[in-house]
């Protein structure tokens, strides 16, 4: 699989490093991006929300700090609070949980990438980013049983190469690409 | 590593019915009504315990849980997410001590409702905080929990000491005037919660999703408990809450969740938007 379908929403998940990640991808992408862009960065329970406030100022599309229950729009980047999992409702709205932490996470890669990939299927992209930890990887390959397309950051290209290391041993990532390919890779193919 | 095999939409179909098949086993069997609960929280969790127990499906997990009284509260302990702190979101407590606490001075008495008090870590950071405001002795705290098991210990009020040490810092962002040493005793690696703070008290079980109106109630804690339901159940404990609110009483939630798809907005004065504290209105308009 070469190229990515036409897809609904796209996954992120990034750790370590993953604000230089995001903000690098989130700028190469033109106003008119049909996909909804949902995504997790490992940070502090207790750190401020200033997330979404960072990397609206390095993308064209709307950034939110969503709600319990808030509607997935298309061309819109959902940030997962710290402190809690952000999951995929089967009507497309989110959800959040605030259960234990997976892998130390919360939120969490996996749960999120577990949920979307429940309810979109084939219509879903996931990208598995710069991290110190395997969270992801189990996401990653579940994604791509669901018959999603799959990216990861190339290692050399990440700050700390352990997260797409483990999401690539999977077996189950479709594209390997340098850091700055991936955000006009998206542009370039995700269609409405 | 087993081979990698396809998961196709008729599989997650498959899925979803032995999920609700599951939740109508829990419902007809136990009592607890997870129907109306957030499908994805609850299907993240029915995996999660599937996982953990080694079970080859859901429907091999339904038969246990049928059969299987400790496996079910094992499952039950999973479903409610026990997941609490003292203090938790210090800021709120910050908050509830500059919005509420000046108002509630004002009352002879005041009734709280703690909805969904898990293993009561914040019942008892609410305790100490009226205590240092001089409000405990006319207050009187309903700590309410679906799952009796947690009540139970939240009841006896014993924690880690370990999980301690993480409070004391929640205490002081939070506002304490003291420490929050002063309010426990160590024993071991434990600590139990100084008796006085129990003296006005009363837990007893209910099930938001099922039971009634608790009466004439001055605050409503109930936070990051809606977030496990779906919208339809959501509306209906907000109007729970309405109902069992008095006038001018408030509402306190979890920072995520909102009054916005509950169609009650209209019942309530938002009073801080970030920590989401409501009041419901004096004075109802006319339709």
């Amino acid at each position: 699989m070469n190229r990515i379908g036409p897809v609904k929403a796209i996954v992120m998940g990034a750790s370590w490093g993953g604000l230089n990640a995001y903000t690098r991808i989130l700028s190469a992408l033109p106003a008119d991006f049909p996909a909804a862009i949902l995504l997790v960065q490992h940070q502090h329970a207790s750190a401020e929300n200033r997330l979404p406030w960072l990397l609206a100022r390095y993308c064209q599309l709307p950034v939110i700090a969503p709600e319990d229950k808030e509607e997935i729009q298309p061309g819109c980047v959902y940030v997962a609070p710290p402190g809690y999992h952000m999951l995929v409702e089967e009507d497309e709205t989110l959800a959040f949980s605030a259960g234990r932490a997976v892998l130390f996470s919360r939120p969490s890669v996996d749960e999120l990438f577990l949920s979307a990939g429940a309810v979109y299927g084939k219509q879903l992209a996931g990208v598995i980013l710069t991290g110190a930890n395997e969270d992801g990887a189990k996401g990653i390959d579940y994604i791509h049983r669901r018959g999603g397309f799959t990216i990861a950051q190339s290692p050399v290209s990440a700050e700390a190469p352990a997260m797409p290391e483990a999401a690539i041993k999977t077996g189950a990532v479709s594209r390997v690409l340098d850091l700055e390919a991936i955000g006009p890779f998206l542009a370039e193919q995700v269609a409405g | 590593m087993a081979e990698p095999y396809p998961i196709d939409d008729d599989e997650i179909n498959v899925e979803d019915i032995e999920i609700r098949l599951l939740l109508e086993a829990i419902y007809q069997m136990y009592g607890y009504d997870f129907r109306s609960y957030s499908k994805a929280s609850i299907r993240r969790r029915v995996m999660h315990r599937m996982t953990m127990s080694g079970f080859a499906s859901i429907m091999e997990m339904t038969d246990k849980v049928l059969r299987d009284r400790p496996f079910f509260v094992t499952l039950l302990n999973d479903l409610t997410v026990n997941v609490t702190e003292m203090y938790r979101d210090p800021e709120f407590y910050r908050a509830f001590r500059e919005d509420v606490v000046p108002v509630l001075k004002t009352f002879p008495f005041i009734k709280i409702w703690h909805a969904g008090c898990s293993t009561g870590e914040e019942i008892y950071s609410m305790a100490i905080l009226l205590e240092e405001e001089g409000l405990y002795d006319r207050a009187m705290i309903y700590a309410t929990d679906i799952d009796k098991n947690v009540l139970a210990s939240a009841k006896k009020g014993i924690y880690s000491i370990e999980a301690v040490k993480q409070y004391g810092d929640n205490y002081r962002r939070a506002g304490g005037r003291h420490s929050l040493s002063d309010y426990f005793t160590a024993r071991y690696d434990s600590v139990i919660m100084e008796q006085r703070l129990k003296r006005n008290i009363v837990f007893a079980d209910h099930d938001l999703a099922t039971d009634q109106v608790f009466g004439e109630m001055h605050v409503i804690l109930c936070r990051n408990v809606l977030i496990y339901f779906d919208r339809a159940l959501q509306a209906r404990v907000i109007r729970l809450f309405s109902d069992s609110l008095d006038m001018g009483g408030y509402l306190c939630l979890g920072t995520k969740e909102s009054l916005r798809f509950s169609g009650q907005e209209e019942t309530f004065d938002v009073i801080n938007t970030p920590l989401r504290i409501f009041r419901k209105r004096q004075l109802l308009h006319n339709a």
